[in-house]
């Protein structure tokens, strides 16, 4: 009879909590442990003074990363000595994107930030990613607070009216609510595993 | 003006598809048209562009779909003026790749104020495809690479 009634509170529960398919602002986001192009694992917890995070979504290939690759080394430029330290994820499937050649673009970019490898793409559906790249600003405590685009112009830097990562993490910075806390760009998909 | 002529006479004698199309730049209104204005056929709606090599590998399905299925309409809606307003690059693609599937440009800035009023679960990724049946409304949004098959799958169900 015990049993019954576990089994039956279990099915109840589940139901009553159906698996959210994405992170929405305001959720709190999950910790990750990811292989970096030195090969050492990363995790968010490992930054302890860190007040907040921009984590994105990036790729080797596609042509919007490559348009925004110099705005994401500025970000962190910016950004990780204030405590919001930048922290990149390659989660695509496909030569281009290997860790090989992780390993070279970093050394050719000199990133100063980790470039995480997602061989399951198990943090990229978690976070529900879509795009390339694909910004998460984290605060402290791991809620999220933004969602989407670095800005409003991948073609023309010179030519962005709204850079919404930045005003994202100073509104964090000041402690004040982040005037946009989502939204949509184009951008190559996520290369997701077939099955 | 001779030359003109001559071009006409060619064309008019049924030179036509020698020609490959040249596709035209539409505002979102006009997409909303496509995409709402009722109609008998099936709008089969994919938003590609041609540096996305999942797009341009799922293209020959839309490429069969439009020359074999007459019940449904097939229009690529190129997603390229975000990166690259120049529509050279899109036109010189139609021609190497001799589609005959209609191809649009979507020449609108700033995608965020936009890409919601296409579909609000679309997230603005490529490839993504719109299956629309504007008689009854019924849609569906698939935001991945498509495989032999599924396009077929997927008219059925905003068929009924």
């Amino acid at each position: 009879m015990k049993q019954i009634l576990v089994l039956v509170c279990s099915v109840l529960l589940i139901a009553a909590n159906p698996i959210k398919d994405r992170y929405e602002v305001g959720d709190r986001a999950t910790d990750f442990k990811l292989k970096n192009v030195d090969g050492k694992m990363i995790a968010l917890g490992d930054y302890k003074n860190a007040s907040g995070y921009i984590v994105i979504f990036d790729s080797n290939t596609c042509p919007y990363s490559k348009a925004y690759n110099q705005r994401i080394i500025k970000l962190d430029e910016k950004y990780s000595n204030k405590g919001f330290p930048v922290i990149t994820i390659n989660a695509n499937e496909g030569s281009g994107d290997s860790y090989e050649n992780m390993v070279k673009i970093s050394k050719k970019k000199s990133y100063k930030f980790p470039y995480l490898i997602d061989e399951t793409q198990e943090v990229a559906k978690a976070y529900g990613a879509t795009n390339t790249p694909h910004v998460f600003v984290l605060s402290k405590d791991l809620k999220v607070a933004y969602i989407g685009a670095i800005d409003d112009n991948p073609r023309n830097e010179a030519g962005v009216t709204k850079r919404y990562v930045e005003d994202a993490v100073d509104a964090l910075m000041n402690n004040k609510s982040v005037p946009v806390t989502k939204t949509k760009a184009i951008g190559c998909g996520i290369k997701w595993k077939r099955g | 003006m001779r030359k003109h002529l001559f071009i006409i006479c060619l064309l008019s004698l049924g030179f036509k598809p020698l020609l490959a199309q040249k596709a035209d730049q539409i505002k979102l209104k006009e997409l909303q048209g496509i995409l709402t204005v009722p109609n008998e056929q099936i709008q089969v709606i994919n938003f590609w562009a041609t540096w996305c090599a999942p797009c341009v590998k799922e293209m020959p399905l839309f490429e069969k779909l439009n020359s074999e299925n007459k019940e449904v309409v097939v229009t690529l809606i190129s997603m390229d003026y975000d990166l690259d307003p120049n529509p050279e690059k899109v036109n010189r693609f139609i021609a190497r790749k001799k589609l005959q599937s209609k191809v649009l440009i979507l020449a609108e800035t700033d995608p965020n104020s936009w890409i919601d009023k296409i579909d609000k679960h679309w997230e603005g990724a490529l490839p993504a495809t719109l299956i629309v049946n504007t008689k009854t409304g019924k849609r569906k949004l698939v935001q991945k690479e498509l495989h032999e098959g599924e396009l077929e799958k997927f008219i059925k169900e905003v068929s009924n």
